[in-house]
């Protein structure tokens, strides 16, 4: 499914990845753990196609393709989809026009029949449920006004829409209560299947009672240090990171 | 003459042009419209054609669009303009009372039997022989020839252009479309003149549309004055949509009295050089002024707001909204002002101007001020220049939106946030479309025409 090899990445010349090697199998979750500025977040948004990033060295193959040479459009129909750390504001684009945009990208890309306004809102109303999302948020604009579990949510919802082969998430659970965690863990759950795989940015295990990882790997200053099962995540909750800091 | 000789020769220009021209001028025009001609022409003499050292043109270079030997006609075409054959306005659902004018001249066949009993649609100079009592003392006391030199310019070569009269509480409920159409062999420097009375308690929605019928080089100067009684409603919509051949220069004076409403909306999508002075007062309490515009220069067309607002009274609200979109090396200015005077206590004012710059070579110039001489006010402005928002973009393309369409949807959303204040529903959707046809590169034509518009 996906493939890095030892890639570099630098943000305003700085060096923030400094050769980061990982393979994720179909139907794996890896979770990528990790202390503030370790880089977990410029993995998941290079991996995505920000622009921002420059990648210095290194590939990404993605379904046996180069991926660091595509846009982030193309990248998206072809399966990868990022759930933002902090989904943007659109003020303006209403999330109907967005959502039906982009699902209909999707269908083209797949040679199929574009949805129109009625099987669009039908989809709509399905995937909705998947993760408690109230109905009137899809009246306003992109993101605007969301508190900050629906704004999560909305990004589990988007996946649903999307039905991406390759997820990222990118500190999902960052500023959600835990109802509003399960929530938003059910739907990431309901949509696995043993052909997609997930790649979970976290700080904390606690997600990860709910998402369990086949992998765990903690990154720090730039470079994966350490590998292993789930039990890593509770090690890391046990002992805090500084003992990771210690040994590099 | 020594003033003269201190003026660029581009005024000159239009001196001699005046004094061939005299007897063309007051050759069967009313003692109204010829009695202001003098002083007009002294105040256009005084002032010159602005330069850029005029503060209120600091930021339009009007000199190279006067110094074009343009054609000019002050009689009347004898051709009949028949709008219908050369232009038709193609908004669907719109439905309107409409009438053509040609190079600022009034179609002989525009009827006004349609519209309600007691409403005057005319040509202003038949109007100011026909209704001489109605006008002579309305004509010319908002536009001050001594302030700006294109109105003092247009008063003096003033001839022909609409007069609307709604009387006391009529509705005009079809929103009146008044086509303005530019169209000559060698091009044309058009003055048009406009009255517009809508009485206490009435209520009427304008439509002006701004074309130019092929690609030779237009000047047109308008001044439209419009006087708005107690609990009366107006709407002004102005779409302007000319080549980049063109230079339209746009005076609208307005004055409200108590509890009237009253909305201007402009819509710049397409010209060379555009500059709008749109002055309002508010001369009763409890009026309502809002002011729209929007505008979308490219390649190196400008376009210039020129806004003033006056609160005079007490009570009184209101709002300026303005956002351009720039592209190429367009240039754009906006100026705001708003004036409370001292006894206007209570005022609501407010003032914001939004641009987004698509280009590293576009430019805009934004000044808002604020003059306040009461002291229980609530006052407010807001200017922002800035670019696509780069992290929504990535945004949008990350969920397989392509880049082109994602910035498309950006912009339109930029844009929306103005056209939803336009409250007729067919005008509306069809400004929408337009826009959205402006920004994705193609030429908004909003008119099924018998020409091949090049817009080049």
């Amino acid at each position: 499914m996906l493939s890095i090899k030892n890639l570099y990445v630098s943000v305003e010349g700085q060096e923030i990845l400094k050769g980061i090697n990982l393979e994720v199998k179909p139907g794996e979750i890896h979770a990528i753990m990790g202390p503030n500025g370790s880089g977990k977040s410029t993995l998941a948004n290079v991996l995505a196609g920000r622009e921002e990033y420059e990648v210095t060295a290194g590939e990404v193959i993605y379904q046996g393709e180069d991926l660091l040479g595509k846009s982030p459009e193309d990248r998206a129909k072809e399966g990868i989809f990022l759930s933002f750390q902090y989904p943007v504001e659109i003020p303006g684009v209403p999330m109907v026009n967005f959502l039906k945009t982009s699902v209909n990208e999707h269908r083209k890309h797949r040679g199929e029949k574009e949805l129109t306004a009625g099987e669009f809102l039908k989809l709509m109303r399905e995937k909705m449920d998947l993760v408690d999302l109230h109905p009137q948020l899809t009246n306003r604009s992109v993101n605007e006004g969301f508190s900050g579990g629906e704004k999560k949510k909305n990004e589990i919802f988007q996946m649903a829409l999307l039905e991406p082969k390759l997820a990222i998430l990118d500190e999902t659970d960052s500023g959600l209560d835990i109802d509003a965690l399960k929530t938003v863990a059910h739907g990431v759950n309901a949509l696995k299947s043993p052909e997609t795989s997930t790649i979970v940015v976290t700080h904390y295990q606690r997600l990860l009672d709910y998402i369990v990882p086949d992998f765990v790997h903690i990154l720090y200053n730039g470079k994966i240090v350490k590998t292993a099962g789930k039990e890593l995540a509770l090690e890391l909750e046990e002992k805090g990171y500084d003992w990771i800091k210690k040994d590099n | 003459m020594s003033v003269l000789t201190e003026k660029a020769d581009v005024s000159l220009q239009y001196v001699s042009l005046f004094n061939e021209s005299k007897s063309k001028l007051n050759g069967g025009s009313s003692d109204i419209l010829n009695s202001r001609r003098n002083k007009a022409f002294q105040d256009f003499v005084k002032q010159g054609i602005p330069t850029r050292r005029n503060e209120n043109y600091k930021y339009t270079n009007l000199q190279p669009a006067f110094a074009f030997d343009y054609q000019v006609s002050f009689q009347k075409p004898q051709t009949e303009i028949a709008g219908e054959e050369i232009f038709r306005c193609d908004v669907p659902q719109l439905d309107t009372h409409h009438a053509v004018l040609l190079n600022g001249w009034f179609g002989n066949q525009n009827q006004s039997k349609d519209l309600p009993a007691g409403i005057i649609f005319e040509s202003l100079e038949t109007a100011a022989v026909k209704y001489a009592d109605l006008i002579k003392n309305l004509y010319g006391s908002l536009a001050d020839t001594a302030a700006d030199p294109l109105v003092a310019l247009n008063t003096a070569f003033a001839k022909d252009g609409y007069f609307l009269y709604v009387p006391k509480t009529v509705y005009l409920e079809k929103p009146l479309q008044i086509i303005s159409l530019l169209k000559s062999e060698n091009g044309a420097f058009s003055t048009q003149r406009n009255l517009v009375v809508v009485d206490q308690g009435a209520k009427a929605q304008m439509i002006l549309c701004n074309h130019t019928l092929n690609l030779n080089r237009y000047l047109s100067n308008s001044v439209t004055e419009v006087f708005v009684g107690e609990n009366a409603h107006f709407e002004y919509f102005n779409v302007q949509n000319q080549h980049n051949n063109s230079t339209l220069l746009n005076n609208v004076f307005v004055k409200q009295e108590s509890n009237s409403v009253v909305s201007v909306h402009t819509v710049s999508l397409h010209g060379g050089l555009i500059r709008n002075n749109l002055k309002v007062t508010l001369n009763g309490e409890n009026g309502e002024a809002n002011l729209f515009g929007l505008a979308f220069p490219d390649k190196k067309q400008h376009t210039d707001n020129f806004i003033q607002v006056e609160h005079a009274k007490p009570h009184c609200q209101s709002n300026q909204l303005f956002k351009y979109v720039l592209n190429d090396n367009s240039t754009g200015a906006f100026s705001g002002k708003i004036h409370v005077a001292r006894d206007a206590q209570k005022t609501n004012a407010f003032q914001r101007n939004n641009n987004l710059l698509l280009t590293d070579t576009a430019s805009m110039q934004t000044k808002p001020q604020l003059i306040i001489d009461a002291d229980d006010v609530k006052c407010s402005h807001g200017a922002t220049v800035g670019q696509i928002d780069e992290l929504a973009l990535f945004y949008l393309r990350s969920r397989g939106i392509e880049e082109k369409m994602a910035r498309l949807m950006m912009m339109n959303a930029f844009a929306h946030e103005v056209v939803q204040e336009i409250k007729v529903e067919a005008l509306r959707e069809r400004i929408d479309e337009l826009i959205e046809k402006r920004l994705n590169g193609d030429v908004a034509r909003c008119h099924e025409c018998n020409y091949n518009c090049e817009c080049s």
